[in-house]
């Protein structure tokens, strides 16, 4: 007789793969994924709603300005019309908004700052009025700057913006140029994508042990194999089920971006792409250099080593929340305290990554409960191996551990019907 | 087919079975009685092996229960589900193969089933789209599929429909003449009275009385008699009467005798009054409450 634990995972494996909000998910999310990367591309390379607005500028003060703005402006003489006047004609006209500045009797700037208005036929836009208020500074600084003799050439020299070009210098003395703050986005990214798949497919585990438990298939199953195998053989399933879904999402990912990238907005990608390698350019940093600097293999590696690891201890941890209750709603009480250490790691992945050989990074990479995402945060800048290998074995120790526990408590949960189910009650089993 | 020995489980402080002593006979149907809570499931889930015995030992057969033994093990729960989602073909298949089978067996075998209890056009409905009824059916076909020689249903007729019940209670009783052993499990003793022919009574944990049902009706007989006759009858020789009362057949006239009363039978015979006669054998139930009030009756050995 083939292990019962095998049918198990085979059952677990294809229910889910079958499903159609499987398809869905594994098809939906590349795309999003896909339209995250570009959308803010394309939005910005959309055509603006383009609003029109008139300005009544008495002080001249945006007139150097004439022609360069966002919006399309309207200047109106300030010789030939009062606010009244330019009112009673924007109601009548198809601009959008009127803006006033008036000049007061000595165009002091102090003055006009606080007396600017803004008329709009609707509600103006948060935009408009930031780029209004923007500009408006700009023009009254320089005003004053002029009011009390100082050139406002000489304050745009004095401004220092200071570039640090840092390296690591590795044992054999060569120096690369180092990456932080690609590491540190790369560490927080992968911290989180860890936190979500963790939790994404826990609670699909525990999902299934409450779904077992109502539907009472339960009792026939373990009369067939121990409640350990069902156990096991149900977070294994699901597990592949994570694997088959990432290979999918890794595969689709790559050929939408392609696709896209290619075919769909070919001018738009190189604009992307040079903007973005723009950005990336500050003087002297290569961003090809800072990419060789990162050790990838490393990081994939470490990458399904602490997704699998995480994913077993918590999916083990909430297969037992969910033979101890009866129904969702009654899942509260017990997620609460199993899910703070994850939302403790990932609310100091910030810290994490902005001094990632901390004290508070050592000690959360090594907690279990913590170092998936701790320890993923880190990986990106490099971490002594032994401490990798020590953090993953504690983790894989206390899997075991735990599964033996949690097994112990899903053995009794299984089978226990309207209950209200305390932690008092759930250590006693422990003991069954 | 199953011995158990001293056998005792403990839940929290709670003594669920009590050193319990039970042997259920090869081929027999075994009722296991008792009121809700008085340790049957617990025993039930020893023999499936979802728990382990405090103390004591089970045997199946000759040998100590094995974890192989589960592929000879048919048990229809009383909490019992399917899974909502899954095709009813596909779940069959599937529990037949944890019990053992390969897909080819449990196939044909699934094949058979469906036929007999007309069902072959439920084998791609998902579960979630039949009606009760029908589900029962598929649990009950999960339950005998592979052929289990011992095969225990806890509270099998409750949730049953009348129907189904009957249809049910027809097929068991077809296993059990070819062969297989089965144990019911109730605390609604009269429903199993009739296929019964062993029991065992459990109260609080432990064995009250068990053996051949009609070895121990007999043996909690209490000199009760049955008469009908045909008009009311006020002479009867001096027996105890505790019922009279009008019945289809003509007056029903209940009383105790300490011996078997052949003097009334005979003169009522004679007189042409006598319509239906017999002696009234307590029920499981009667005998339930009589030993939970008095204590077993001792056995005498003649």
């Amino acid at each position: 007789m083939s292990n019962p634990i095998f049918l198990i995972i085979q059952r677990e494996f294809l229910s889910r793969v079958r499903k159609k909000s499987f398809i869905l998910v594994t098809l939906i999310v590349p795309v999003a994924f896909a339209a995250l990367i570009f959308a803010p591309g394309l939005l910005a390379s959309m055509p603006e709603d383009s609003k029109r607005i008139i300005v009544l500028d008495e002080p001249s003060l945006l007139l150097p300005h004439e022609g360069k703005e966002q919006y399309a402006i309207e200047y109106l003489d300030p010789r030939e019309t009062n606010l009244e006047l330019a009112k009673t004609s924007f109601r009548d006209s198809e601009y959008d908004a009127l803006l006033y500045i008036p000049s007061g009797s000595n165009w002091d700037p102090d003055f006009i700052k606080n007396n600017v208005l803004l008329f709009g036929k609707e509600d103006p836009s948060m935009e408009l009025q930031g780029y209004l208020d923007y500009l408006l500074e700009q023009q009254i600084d320089k005003a004053k700057l002029l009011k009390n003799g100082v050139d406002p050439e000489i304050i745009a020299q004095i401004k220092t913006n200071v570039t640090i070009q840092s390296f690591t210098l590795d044992d054999e003395g060569n120096d690369e140029q180092s990456a932080v703050p690609i590491k540190m986005a790369l560490g927080y990214f992968t911290g989180l994508l860890i936190y979500i798949f963790i939790f994404f497919y826990a609670v699909q585990v525990m999902r299934g042990v409450m779904e077992e438990k109502s539907s009472r298939i339960v009792e026939v199953i373990i009369s067939s194999v121990r409640p350990y195998q069902l156990m096991m053989g149900k977070i294994i399933g699901i597990g592949l089920v994570g694997v088959v879904q990432f290979a999918i999402w890794i595969g689709l990912s790559g050929i939408f971006y392609t696709v896209i990238s290619t075919v769909f907005f070919p001018e738009l990608f190189a604009e992307h792409a040079a903007a973005g390698n723009a950005a990336a350019k500050i003087p002297g940093l290569d961003v090809i250099d800072m990419l060789r600097s990162i050790d990838f293999i490393t990081i994939s590696f470490g990458f399904l080593f602490y997704f699998f690891g995480g994913y077993f201890l918590y999916s083990a941890l909430f297969a037992a929340v969910g033979s101890a209750v009866d129904q969702e709603a009654d899942t509260q009480q017990f997620m609460l305290p199993v899910t703070i250490p994850m939302i403790l790691a990932l609310t100091t992945t910030m810290s994490v990554v902005q001094e990632p050989n901390g004290t508070l990074a050592f000690w959360m990479s090594m907690i279990p409960l913590t170092s998936p995402i701790t320890m993923m945060a880190r990986l990106p800048f490099g971490i002594p191996l032994w401490e990798v290998f020590l953090s993953g074995a504690i983790l894989v120790a206390t899997f075991f551990i735990v599964v033996g526990l949690a097994g112990k408590i899903y053995r009794v949960g299984i089978l226990m019907y309207g209950k209200k189910v305390t932690w008092k009650e759930l250590f006693k089993w422990l003991k069954y | 087919m199953i011995t158990a020995k001293k056998v005792s489980k403990e839940y929290s402080a709670k003594l669920a079975l009590d050193g319990v002593d039970l042997s259920i006979p090869k081929g027999s149907i075994y009722g296991l009685l008792g009121p809700n809570g008085a340790g049957k499931t617990s025993f039930i889930r020893i023999m499936n092996q979802i728990t382990a015995p405090d103390k004591g030992e089970v045997y199946f057969g000759s040998e100590l229960l094995q974890p192989r033994d589960i592929a000879r093990i048919g048990y229809l729960p009383e909490e019992r589900g399917l899974y909502k989602k899954m095709k009813v073909g596909e779940q069959v298949l599937y529990l037949a193969r944890l019990k053992g089978l390969t897909t080819n067996e449990a196939r044909s075998k699934a094949k058979e089933w469906f036929e007999r209890l007309e069902m072959s056009g439920w084998w791609d409905k998902k579960v979630e789209d039949l009606s009760k009824g029908m589900a029962q059916k598929v649990q009950f076909v999960t339950t005998v599929l592979h052929e289990p020689e011992l095969l225990i249903f806890d509270e099998p007729f409750t949730g049953f429909d009348p129907i189904n019940t009957n249809l049910i209670k027809g097929e068991i009783q077809r296993l059990n003449e070819n062969g297989a052993t089965v144990i019911f499990s109730t605390h609604r003793m009269e429903s199993v009275e009739e296929i019964c022919n062993h029991i065992g009574l459990i109260d609080n944990g432990t064995v009250m009385i068990e053996g051949n049902l009609l070895d121990i009706r007999k043996h909690y007989k209490d000199g009760t008699f049955a008469f009908t006759t045909r008009t009311v009858i006020d002479d009867w020789g001096g027996h105890e009467v505790f019922l009279q009362r009008e019945d289809p057949m003509g007056y029903l006239t209940v009383l105790k005798a300490a011996e078997f009363p052949k003097e009334l039978v005979i003169s009522l015979s004679q007189k042409g009054e006598l319509v239906a006669f017999e002696e009234v054998l307590p029920t499981v139930n009667d005998i339930f409450i009589e030993i939970v009030k008095n204590g077993p009756k001792p056995w005498n050995h003649e």
